[in-house]
């Protein structure tokens, strides 16, 4: 097997087999990294104590919480209260899950909490090769570094802090080629957004992604993060970028990243791991990134979007009857006309956080922009670190003065807004431009409308009280 | 798990494409540390006006559709979040199996660990039953695990795609942790053939 060209992939499924797809069985893949957060863990946990079974390996799992908790301010102590009673015996539970359990846990408003998908590379445990799983399906972040991650259910879950073992048949592989180059004022989530425009919110269902070309490579992994991040937006439970050296770089001193001699045979060993000529996918995309505009969703999933310059598509054109359909009913959803400009509409929420942009770069290129410049009256802003340590960093450089100053809030870290079961949440009605990954009814609040853009639009979006083409407020700076 | 070979029961039309998990249970009901009482949050957003009030206009809540367990919906059911809650709200609404032209990955990986029967058929057979329910509510189907077949009401049989290994466990009533539990040694002998990568606990 070893002499045909292999994809990445491939390379990373074959050397966690621990036992073969048959025909009666799939096959069983040994796990690396199993992430857990409060919400989708409890049932599973639940399960091993009634069948009397040990989570097999505590020292290959994290926890952290993230879904449901607060990110209002903390008290006079220091500690960030739990108003939800919920939320409060969910965290509990969770605590107490990991302590009986084993299980390394980060607590809300320790220095190394936040959303799940931000801090296993923040700490260095997301590495090249490595096959990481998390009840999350935006688990396909990890991917950037030339992981094999992906989300799973509660049950999974369970398989996997029983026996640290998944069961899989093996998915086909898609090719996504983004070559050229970005433009100013357009992004990685420009990037992502442009191929689920293309390929549809169920086109890569079946597939795992690996994203190549000049594009991909010219990134930085903050931005090859915010691109796997959103496969699943596509179908595709896992979206992968073959590791070098901006990797390498990028996880070198991290507090989990081999040290010494380690560090030199793992980099070798990751050197291995890119695509081999001539390895066959399944299927190809190709997105041209010289003629990318800054992209915006105008609908209720994240396929339905477009150049912020264009128009809300017209039902009356759609192709097919069901995509009629479907559009009738996103456009009622979201109080929008065919043929619509979405540039100058007006907003009432702009939220800059989630596992897709709420990096520290996100929170610098959004600084960048803002600085000297107020939020329009009217306007809420919310700005959600993705990790404390994010947030650290942030108020290190000074940042949150620059969010502050300009009207915005700063808040602490969590997934917040892009779920919206923690009480942070648009009410009916309000329209959001927000950094995060879907745009379903009722996604941010019931009755909320999302406008998924990147981390630039929303600023200017804030900045203007409107849909707002970052490229207008460009800072020379930002080239 | 209860064992699933065959049964009968009347349809539920959702002809709606990417029905995704937010609509099948909003993220505010995931506050939850077990899985009973999650039929009261299926389709919250859909069933309910604001005022609490339920929603005449939508199919589910028609008296006609009350007791259905198969409910056939647009493609691409299930895209979204990986929350396993939402097969358990399904099914705590009394569906047994949902109908559709594709799933999403994640909802049918958990869907079968349930017993919630994902139920892949060909659009003009989606269609078919679509427009069965809607004209006549009094509708059954078949659903035939052992024979992996869905019979419509006018006899014809429809073969649908199911893993070995999920049928396996879904006839015989056993779940699927089981069967890696019984593979220790070959975790065991995996382990200790390859470096550990990370380890969290240091």
């Amino acid at each position: 097997m070893s002499s045909n060209p292999r994809t990445l992939f491939e390379k990373v499924w074959d050397s966690h087999i621990v036992k073969a797809q048959t025909a009666d069985t799939p096959a069983v893949l040994y796990i690396d990294l199993h992430l857990v957060h409060e919400v989708t863990s409890p049932q599973a946990f639940t399960l091993l104590r009634e069948r009397g079974l040990k989570v097999r390996r505590p020292d290959k799992t994290l926890g952290t919480m993230d879904h449901s908790t607060p990110t209002t301010p903390r008290n006079e102590l220091g500690i960030i209260p739990v108003v939800d009673a919920e939320a409060a015996k969910q965290l509990d539970q969770f605590t107490k899950n990991c302590q009986d359990f084993g299980i390394p846990m980060y607590a809300l408003g320790t220095e190394n909490q936040g959303i799940v998908h931000v801090i296993g590379p923040e700490q260095g445990l997301t590495q090249p090769g490595m096959t990481i799983v998390c009840g999350d399906s935006h688990t396909s972040t990890h991917g950037a570094f030339g992981a094999l991650a992906f989300g799973i259910g509660t049950s999974e879950v369970g398989h996997v802090l029983a026996t640290q073992t998944l069961m899989q048949y093996k998915p086909k592989t898609m090719a996504v080629r983004v070559d050229g180059k970005l433009a100013a004022g357009v992004t990685a989530k420009d990037i992502i957004l442009g191929i689920i425009a293309k390929i549809g919110v169920g086109g890569g269902t079946g597939y795992v992604l690996e994203y190549m070309g000049s594009a991909i490579r010219s990134l930085t992994m903050e931005g090859r993060m915010t691109i796997c991040n959103m496969s699943i937006e596509g179908g595709a439970r896992a979206g992968m970028v073959a590791p070098d050296d901006t990797t390498f770089n990028y996880i070198a001193g991290r507090p989990y990243a081999p040290k010494g001699e380690a560090w030199e045979e793992a980099v070798a060993a990751w050197r291995t791991l890119p695509s081999d000529e001539g390895a066959h996918f399944d299927a190809e995309v190709t997105l041209n990134a010289d003629e990318l505009i800054p992209m915006i969703t105008y609908g209720t999933n994240p396929g339905m979007g477009m150049p912020i310059t264009g128009v809300v598509p017209d039902p009356d054109n759609a192709k097919t009857v069901d995509e009629k359909i479907a559009l009738d009913k996103a456009l009622r959803y979201m109080g929008l006309q065919p043929n619509e400009r979405l540039l100058g509409k007006k907003i009432d929420v702009v939220f800059i956080g989630s596992c897709t942009n709420s990096r520290i770069s996100d929170l610098r290129e959004a600084a960048r922009m803002l600085r000297g410049r107020k939020v329009a009256d009217g306007v809420r802003m919310l700005v959600v670190p993705g990790s404390q340590r994010v947030k650290a960093q942030a108020e290190q450089e000074g940042l949150h003065e620059i969010f502050k100053a300009a009207g915005a809030e700063w808040r602490e870290a969590g997934c917040s807004m892009c779920i919206a079961m923690n009480g942070d949440q648009l009410q009916p009605g309000q329209y959001a431009v927000s950094t995060s990954n879907r745009n379903f009814e009722g996604r941010q609040g019931k009755g909320g409308r999302t406008f998924l853009a990147s981390p630039l639009t929303a600023v200017a979006s804030a900045i203007n009280g409107c849909v707002t083409d970052p490229r207008e407020l460009f800072v020379p700076e930002m080239a | 798990m209860e064992k699933i070979t065959k049964f009968t029961g009347r349809i539920a039309p959702l002809p709606i494409n990417d029905i995704d998990t937010d609509q099948i249970i909003p993220a505010r009901y995931l506050k939850t540390t077990d899985k009973q009482g999650l039929g009261q949050a299926c389709f919250f957003d859909w069933r309910y006006h604001a005022d609490g009030t339920p929603r005449e206009d939508f199919v589910l809540n028609q008296p006609q559709y009350q007791g259905a367990t198969v409910l056939v919906a647009g493609h691409n059911f299930g895209c979204g979040s990986s929350r396993e809650h939402a097969p358990w709200a399904l099914m705590g609404m009394g569906f047994r199996a949902i109908v559709s032209s594709d799933f999403a990955d994640i909802f049918r990986n958990n869907a079968l660990k349930n017993g919630l029967l994902p139920i892949i058929v060909d659009e003009e057979t989606k269609q078919q039953l679509i427009s069965l329910a809607q004209e006549d509510p009094e509708t059954t189907v078949t659903i035939d695990l052992e024979a992996q077949v869905l019979i419509l009401p006018d006899g014809r049989s429809v073969t649908f795609p199911i893993d070995a290994f999920s049928r396996y466990c879904l006839l015989n009533g056993v779940d699927q942790l089981g069967f890696l539990l019984s593979l220790e040694e070959d975790v065991a002998a995996y382990e200790a053939s390859h470096p550990q990568r990370v380890t969290t606990t240091v």
